[in-house]
């Protein structure tokens, strides 16, 4: 190193590289990465998903799962070599000196041990105390990581905790030992909105009191610019641009951090559509405008009724059992949705918003049929879904409504290949006359949502995330339906593709005039995509609003709540 | 990787076995390629006793009492006509391993078959309809797995000797089928459900719901093709073990008769003569039943792992 | 805890029920008790009497409530093969059986888990790799050809050990072991170890495999992460979460050692349970048939039992509510 300073960073990251060898050659998870974090400072590391972003962390930790290595670069904690070091000497750093929080509170404990003896076993391995002032200090810093009660629940295991405590539980073992650096792999990902805003603050507070300095891994711009005072972006296994958080989230400089910023929703006002973020991936190809009248998907679409309302639910309830026992006076249910009513006009886009655990989902899979309702009747387009005995003779309603799913690797079966998932639907409804007019529909419509013709005989594993989203969203189409039920579309996916996502949809909806029933925990999206919106808690729905009333002028404490949690980013006007 | 790659046009299915890490893993290991070979050479040769055999040892024609317990051909009174000796009644051992190997490779496949069948359809069914089905299904099945398999298999067979006084000889190989199979269903049941436990909150089958599939068209074209992958690796696994039990239950008696040995009935015969020094009609079958059943193991041990990456 | 437990005894009853009722059907279906009973010039008379007597004329089910009641009294019958009470023939072998199966399992255990931590460990050493490709054959290996194997080598060629039967036994009481002199404890060695190498080769399998799932996991993960000692995170913490689920596996396959010693007893010509079971199917002696299973049924049904208090202990998930 040429240049001279005064006191070294904390930790100084030069020249990174880190790489993966395998059959097919070798895979570099990161290259060229420069990183310098000072005491007291909160550094973010905002990248999309496979951009190398963990990898940094593992190559900090010298934790990189073999075949992996680093192959090149240095890493200096306060301007001391530490990559490299033999294992005993890495590991004496590890815990002590650099502490590191995981994604999954669920899974980062021992189930088999109590907190108490994880946190003493921690403290004794670094530090020169004995078995009772370990025991005191474990009290302490659960008190400090904000668990009620320390003095009793450090008695507990780790399963005695909920998913929120069981992340404070992990940072207080991160921080047992008081290091100078705290790395944190997407510490709030797997929690609820409500608890990942304690959590950061959690974080922050800590950061401050204990002058330790942070680096935060996410793919969450909403955490960015909650928490971070400056923030590296990475793409493809590099680090493209850094700089003060503000300054990125406001006036970013290199064309991705651009492009990643303008794909995040804005929470404070409805935009028309999201501008295109071509640098990313290969956007899908802006289709044609669809004459209905003569394309395949405007035939039949004379449903016969034109009626105002197309979905009214009504006192619909439905439980699960939590303890199944021979013994019904033994068994135990949790109501999952409670006497939830509500209607959806025709051609209107209806948002259900609520956390995980809300019931929101369970509505939509009642609605579509799988699950049954314990009470309640639910009527699509004048009939009564409910009434109907057999699966058999609601077919025909049936076809009229589609459902996008969540998880893009879950929702399409890896053993068939493309063309045949499509045209599933258009085989057992029995909606073309031929082999060769189903192929020719399902060309269509794979070109129709942005995948082209190639696609049809492909398997789902050779597609992107975003790449399967269109995929559902084509099966979706194959019935003609006239309602589309959407659950968390694109929470799985990576901001930029959730952008793609939701412009296709809004297309769709406009063209095809289509009907939808929108589910997502994610507000700003429902912002974007919704005309109405129903607020779900702990099974009940809450309050019905058009959705601009209710960003402006909430009626529920609930809501007013789930506003305030809302990230809200600063932008360039 | 994702299709960003590989814009080209799409693979057959041909070279993307060829591209798969399944046939990587296979040509980059000696041992399981070794053992590819053994088996299919065994198979081949069992299925084709009656040529690659260098006699019928079941033809009295061609027995001579004058050539009984020979040594194997490079001991000193060894016969070169006879590679690894002869028994008691002057039957080529190489020749009686071959037909052996014949009934013992029948009796395993075809068990292997009945009891997936019968493993696979249960656990779809339980895996699929849960609730009460699932519980009694399940239950049976635990009850059934804390007895080996190998007891499970002497009660049926005892059951039919009793039920079956006078034909029990003919039936004999279909009685031994039947035996293994039912004792060693479970393992796919109890493979299949949970598989299908986990495929069926996949959404893709809800997908299929939503289209309005109904559920046996859900289970056979969606489920089962998902669910396959590990059925196939405990096949194999199983085929050993059946060769195994069949070979265990030859040996003590209740097998095969010995009009047509299998290996086990020959280990039998043989055994009787192990004190007298003629140890060779026990030694080559033994050790022809653990080649083959090695073989079977190691490719079952490979392809465990190669389905499996994680596991390794 | 106490409901846990009453849960798992009232499962081991029903258990011990279907078995019970399994072993009633081969009674009532397979052969005729009464042929088994009496000579060719029995008359019709006479046996009709008999069936009277035995309350074969009952219905099924009071038949199998007085066959259930008869079971649990420990009244098995009379062997139709050897003509003596079942009870007796089974109590004399089963010292026998025990002590090989016992020594069996402490071989299968002692030597089969270290192995299977050993090879999860270091799995890319070369004594684990050695490890595994002798499992490999190990799993291979039929049973009975260990047996017959180790009788050429070390019975007829070496001339080192006895090749049948139990050697001098001592008694005690009524059990008769063959653990207190020189030549009960020679004929031992090689029965046992012939039981033990299956049983000991699926344990090492069954424990790296565990182990090397849970090494992958998160907790372990964190664990390295916080710095703690090697030593302390492979043994105390992925070895108890190893543990939990291999405990219930283990249990089984130690059950299932008792009733493998009927192949090792019958190469040996051992004076257990296992050779008697073996000698009553060739012949159809349902008696003893159903005695046996009934036995063996028992056995895993008290070793479940042990194995799920363990469980209980070991889990605190199962202990501890939220």
């Amino acid at each position: 190193m040429t240049e001279a300073q005064d006191t070294p960073a904390l930790l100084d990251i030069r020249g990174l590289k880190v790489e993966f060898p395998s059959r097919r050659g070798v895979l570099v998870a990161a290259r060229d990465v420069d990183l310098s974090l000072q005491a007291g400072e909160i550094l973010g590391v905002v990248g999309e998903s496979g951009a190398g972003k963990s990898t940094i962390a593992y190559a900090i930790m010298g934790l990189i799962e073999p075949p992996g290595r680093m192959a090149a670069g240095e890493i200096r904690l306060k301007g001391e070599r530490i990559d490299g070091l033999p294992r005993e000497k890495m590991r004496k750093i590890r815990g002590k000196r650099i502490g590191m929080i995981f994604q999954d509170p669920l899974t980062s404990l021992d189930p088999l041990q109590t907190v108490e003896a994880q946190l003493v076993e921690t403290m004794r391995t670094h530090l020169p105390i004995s078995e009772s002032e370990a025991r005191a200090r474990a009290v302490e810093l659960l008190g400090q990581v904000g668990i009620p009660n320390p003095a009793e629940r450090v008695k507990n295991y780790p399963h005695q905790f909920s998913g929120g405590m069981r992340q404070r539980v992990v940072i207080a073992l991160a921080i047992s030992c008081e290091p100078e650096v705290l790395l944190a792999d997407e510490p709030t990902t797997a929690l609820d909105v409500s608890i990942q805003a304690q959590i950061l603050d959690l974080l922050r507070k800590l950061v401050r009191d204990k002058g330790m300095g942070m680096i935060i891994i996410t793919h969450d711009m909403g955490v960015i610019a909650e928490v971070t005072d400056r923030v590296a972006v990475m793409y493809r296994s590099r680090m493209v641009e850094t700089g003060p958080s503000e300054k990125i989230l406001t006036h970013p400089d290199h064309p991705y951090s651009r492009s990643l910023i303008a794909a995040v929703p804005p929470a404070d006002h409805r935009i028309e559509r999201f501008p295109l973020v071509e640098y990313i991936e290969k956007a899908g190809d802006e289709q044609a405008k669809l004459d209905l009248s003569t394309h395949w998907l405007g035939q039949a679409r004379d449903f016969g009724s034109h009626e105002e309302t197309l979905l009214k639910v009504e006192d619909l309830t439905m439980r699960f059992m939590t303890r199944p026992s021979l013994i019904p006076s033994r068994r135990r249910y949790m109501t999952a949705v409670d006497h939830v009513s509500f209607a959806i006009r025709n051609g209107e886009v209806f948002g259900l918003v609520g956390e995980s655990g809300s019931g929101k989902s369970t509505v939509a899979r009642l609605i579509c049929g799988i699950h049954k309702p314990l009470s309640g009747r639910i009527h699509f387009a004048g009939e009564e879904l409910t009434a109907f005995t057999s699966r058999r003779a609601a077919n025909h309603l049936r076809r009229q409504m589609q459902m996008i799913f969540q998880d893009p690797y879950s929702s399409l079966n890896p053993r068939m290949k493309v063309r045949d998932i499509v045209a599933e639907p258009i085989r057992f409804h029995k909606l073309a006359s031929s082999n060769a007019q189903v192929r020719r529909i399902v060309s269509d419509l794979l070109d129709h949502v942005g995948l082209g013709a190639s696609a049809a005989l492909r398997y789902p594993h050779e597609f992107s995330g975003g790449q399967r989203q269109r995929i559902s969203i084509a099966r979706a189409l194959a019935t003609r339906p006239r309602f589309l039920i959407c659950d968390e579309p694109t929470s799985a996916l990576d901001v930029s593709i959730q952008a793609q996502i939701l412009n296709l949809l809004k297309d769709l909806q406009e063209e095809l005039g289509l009907t939808m029933l929108f589910i997502s925990h994610d507000l700003p999206v429902i912002r974007q995509m919704c005309d109405r919106v129903g607020v779900m808690q702990h099974g009940k729905l809450l309050e019905v609003a058009e959705t601009e009333s209710l960003f402006t002028s909430p009626r529920t404490d609930y809501t007013r709540h789930l506003l305030k949690l809302m990230p809200r980013m600063k932008r360039a006007a | 990787m994702s299709a960003a790659d590989k814009q080209d046009a799409p693979q057959s299915a041909l070279a993307r076995f060829f591209d798969s890490d399944l046939w990587w893993s296979f040509t980059h290991s000696p041992v399981v390629m070794l053992a590819a070979l053994v088996t299919v050479v065994i198979i081949f040769s069992a299925v084709f006793a009656p040529w690659v055999a260098p006699y019928n040892p079941f033809d009295l024609a061609q027995l001579d009492l004058m050539d009984s317990l020979k040594p194997p051909a490079w001991l000193e009174g060894g016969d070169p006509r006879y590679l690894l000796g002869t028994d008691d009644q002057g039957r080529d051992i190489f020749s009686t391993i071959l037909y052996g190997a014949r009934i013992s490779l029948l009796v395993g496949f075809l068990s292997v078959i009945v009891a997936m069948l019968i493993g696979v359809t249960v656990g779809l069914i339980a895996g699929y309809a849960g609730g009460l089905t699932d519980t009694i299904l399940m239950r049976i099945a635990d009850i059934q797995l804390t007895f080996p398999a190998i007891l499970i298999a002497l009660l049926v067979d005892g059951v039919m000797r009793g039920l079956l006084p006078g034909s029990h000889e003919n039936l004999a190989i279909f009685v031994l089928v039947l035996a293994i199979a039912l004792s060693s269903w479970v393992q796919y049941a109890r493979t299949v459900r949970s598989s299908t436990l986990v495929e069926r909150t996949r959404e893709y089958v809800q997908a299929a719901q939503v289209i309005g599939l109904p559920a046996p068209l859900i289970l056979v074209r969606h489920i089962l093709p998902n669910v396959l992958g590990p059925v196939l690796v405990i096949a194999t696994i199983q085929l050993a073990l059946a060769i195994i039990i069949e070979a265990t239950l030859s040996f003590l008696g209740v097998g095969v008769p010995p009009t047509s040995p299998s290996l086990g009935t020959l280990i039998r015969i043989g055994n009787d003569y192990l004190f007298s020094g003629e140890w060779w009609i026990t030694v080559f079958p033994g050790l022809g039943l653990i080649i083959l059943v090695l073989a079977v193991n190691l490719l079952g041990d490979w392809l465990r792992d190669a389905l499996n990456p994680k596991l390794r | 805890m106490l409901f846990f437990i009453a849960r798992r005894l009232a499962q081991s009853i029903l258990v011990m029920l279907t078995v019970a009722l399994i072993a009633f059907t081969l009674f009532q279906y397979v052969g005729d008790p009464i042929n088994n009973m009496v000579d060719q010039d029995t008359t019709l008379a006479e046996r009709e009497r008999l069936r009277q007597e035995l309350g074969l004329n009952d219905p099924p089910p009071v038949q199998f409530w007085h066959f259930v009641q008869r079971v649990s009294h420990g009244d098995f019958g009379v062997s139709y093969r050897l003509k003596k009470p079942v009870a007796g023939l089974i109590a004399e072998r089963f010292p026998a059986t025990m002590e090989l199966s016992l020594i069996s399992a402490i071989l299968a255990l002692g030597i089969g888990i270290p192995m299977g931590v050993y090879t999860a460990l270091h799995r890319d050493r070369l004594p684990a790799r050695l490890f595994m490709t002798l499992s490999l054959v190990g799993i291979s290996l039929p049973t009975f050809l260990i047996g017959i194997f180790l009788i050429l080598l070390f019975g007829v060629q070496l001339r080192w050990l006895p090749t049948f039967g139990r050697g001098e036994v001592v008694h005690i009481g009524w059990w008769s072991t063959g653990l207190l002199t020189k030549s009960g404890l020679q004929s031992l060695l090689m029965p046992a170890f012939t039981l033990a190498v299956f049983q000991m080769t699926l344990i090492v399998r069954l424990v790296r495999a565990e182990m090397l799932e849970v090494l992958r996991t998160d907790y372990i993960k964190f664990a390295r992460a916080r710095g703690l000692k090697t030593r302390a995170i492979h043994f105390g913490h992925a070895l108890k979460n190893t543990l939990v689920p291999v405990i219930t596996i283990i249990g089984l396959q130690v059950g299932s050692i008792i009733a493998f010693a009927i192949i090792t007893e019958s190469v040996f010509q051992w004076p257990g349970m296992g050779l008697l079971f073996i000698q009553a199917i060739s012949e159809v002696d349902i008696p003893v048939m159903a005695a046996y299973l009934l036995l063996i049924a028992l056995v895993f049904v008290i070793i479940n039992l042990i194995v799920d208090i363990l469980y209980f202990v070991i889990d605190p998930r199962l202990r501890v509510n939220k």
